[in-house]
Formats: C-alpha cells, structure tokens, sequence
C-alpha cells in the first residue's frame, strides 16, 4: 500500500499544477508548477522525502518511454521536419557545443576565483 | 484481426514497451551512444505502423495512456534535485553563474542562427528549448506554439551530439574543474549528457544532472523573453 500513498501524493501535485496552469495567465507547462510545487514541499519538509521517494524514483527511471508516443507523433510533421532539416542540425551542433564550452568556461572561472581568494585570506594571516 | 489488434488499447501500450526493450538490448550490445534506446524505439514504432498500414491515431489511442504519466514524472525531478541541494548549497556562485550564462548563451545563440536561416516564429520556438531535458522542453515548445514532436527530435540529436562530443570539448576549452565539466555537460545536453558525465566521475554526474533541472527551469523564464524575436 505504500505505493498508493506515494502516487496519490506526487498525482495530486499533478492535479494542483493542471488547476495553476489553467488559472494563471502565462504560459508555463502544469509540469512545470508541479515541480516547483514539489521541490517547495520537500525543502519545507510538508512532504517527507520517504512519502513519495520509491514512486517518484519508478517514474523517473521510466521517463525515457514516456516519451515515445509523442515523438512517434512525427509521422504526422516529417513535412515539416524536412522543411527546417538543415537549419536544425547546423543549429543543434553550434549551440551545443559552444554553451558546453560557455557553461563550463564561466563555472571554472568562478571556482578557481574563488579558490584564489581564499589562498590569499590564508596566506594574509600567515 | 488487424483490426481487432489495433483497436485494442494495450496496442500502442505494448508496441511502445516492446521496441523500448529492444532499444536497450541495442544500447547493451552496441554500447555507442548513436544507439539510443529512445531513438530506436521511435524509428522501429515507426517503421512498423508505416509497414502494416496502421495510422497514428489508432497506435496513440493506447500509447497516450503512458504519455499521461509524463507530467507525474517531471514533478518527480524534483526528488533528485532535493538529494543533490547540498551540492547546490556549497557551489551556488558556480552552479547558478555557470549555468545561467549556459542558458543565456542557448537562447542568444538559437535566437541568431534562426534569424539567420531565416525560420519563421514557430520554427524557431521549436528549437529555443533545444537543450535541456524533454520533460520541460516538451512543455515550453507547446507553450510557445512550437512543433512539440520536432522539439523531441532535436532534444534528441542534442543529447546524443553531447555525449559523444563531451570529452573533446572539455579537453579543448580547458574546462578541468571536475564541478565545471559536469554543469557543462548538463546544461549542453541534459540527461543524455550526464550520462556520459557519470562514467567521467561522480562529482560529474552529480552535478550534471543537478543542471538538467536547474537550466530546465531556467530556460523556463528566459524563453519567455526570447520567444517574441522573431
């Protein structure tokens, strides 16, 4: 039965998002407010990591297939696929590359100023 | 009898859990990351509802009950992200700063090379979440307007491009740091990436999938300011 509670927590998330994405007026996926939702009420312990951890570990272990039937879907738009072919794969390897090159750079960038700075404290106090 | 088989609604249910078995057994035997257990599934699904004549709405009738589980599953991610918030905590400079100037780099970068092409508005929202974890990606392409499974496809492409182009790239731009390489990698290309993020390390993986949630959410807001451009 531990599982029922389990879904029945992370399912009524779902639902309380489904409600926000209805009543608020911009255009941000139920997904999304359920996640939030769900992180807010983990961080404010209102819902204990051990009432929803085994479900919530099912569902993302499967996710991969949830998405298939709507990828599937591209039976439907290969004219539009064939249409924009080149522009998306030109744009998926720049970009991808160069916001792995961007991300990595920046973040390396901060750890090593910050390391820096306190090697300087240690060696000031010496 | 085909008839009979198409109508019923473990069909697609089925068909769908079959070809995602026979994309792992791929992934195993092949270990490349071309054989992407997501990817083959799709194309064997496709392959046989073109062979066998059965259209798609007759094959989604059965396989939208799995798609429905896809917004339970995206409220989960919040339970990974909860275990790695110490990581969050002890990093935050690096982690937000890295990431947000990821993120800001996908959609100025998106922003110009589809103004380049020349795409038209929906093209172009189709490709702004291009990077980052089907889940939300999915959410933000329907949102905008975008082609939702055209969305898939890229995030797709993207996931595979990052894992095998991963270690060139770190090497390459001199990204050392085992925290920098991970939030690279994770906010290049999500989950697929992190993949191969973990077999780097376990700082790594831990922090590349930390960044699927946190540049998800992220491009989340900063896709509501780009959509409009074009």
């Amino acid at each position: 039965m531990k599982y029922v509670k389990q879904f029945a927590v992370i399912l009524s998330i779902s639902l309380i998002a489904e409600l926000m994405e209805y009543l608020i007026p911009i255009p941000v996926a139920a997904s999304i407010y359920g996640l939030v939702l769900m992180l807010i009420g983990l961080i404010t312990k209102l819902i204990p990591l051990e009432k929803v951890e085994g479900a919530a570990d099912f569902l993302v272990e499967i996710m991969p297939i949830l998405f298939i039937p709507s990828t599937v879907g591209i039976m439907a738009s290969a004219d539009a696929l064939k249409e924009m072919l080149i522009p998306l794969c030109v744009i998926c390897v720049v970009t991808t590359i160069l916001i792995m090159a961007v991300t990595g750079k920046v973040s390396q960038g901060i750890i090593r100023r910050g390391a820096g700075r306190s090697r300087n404290m240690r060696g000031s106090r010496k | 009898m085909k008839e009979a088989l198409t109508q019923s609604a473990f069909f697609g249910v089925v068909l769908s859990l079959i070809c995602y078995e026979i994309g792992l057994w791929c992934k195993e035997k092949l270990k490349i990351a071309i054989a992407n257990p997501l990817l083959i599934a799709v194309l064997l699904i496709v392959a046989i509802l073109l062979l066998f004549n059965i259209d798609y709405d007759s094959y989604n009738e059965g396989a939208s009950y799995i798609s429905m589980l896809l917004t339970p599953a995206t409220v989960s991610l919040a339970i990974p992200l909860y275990r790695q918030l110490s990581l969050l905590k002890k990093y935050p400079g690096a982690i937000f700063g890295g990431i947000a100037a990821g993120v800001v780099t996908a959609m100025v970068s998106i922003f110009l090379l589809s103004f380049a092409f020349g795409l038209n508005h929906q093209q172009y929202v189709t490709l702004l979440p291009k990077s980052i974890t089907t889940a939300i990606g999915m959410g933000v392409s329907d949102k905008m307007g975008g082609i939702v499974t055209i969305t898939v496809v890229s995030i797709c492409i993207t996931g595979i491009l990052g894992n095998i182009c991963a270690e060139t790239v770190c090497k390459i731009f001199k990204i050392e740091e085992p925290i920098a390489k991970g939030l690279a990698i994770g906010t290049g290309a999500h989950a697929m990436g992190t993949a191969k993020a973990m077999e780097m390390g376990e700082v790594e993986g831990a922090m590349s999938s930390l960044s699927i949630v946190v540049a998800g959410i992220m491009t989340v807001v900063s896709v509501s300011l780009f959509a409009n451009l074009i």
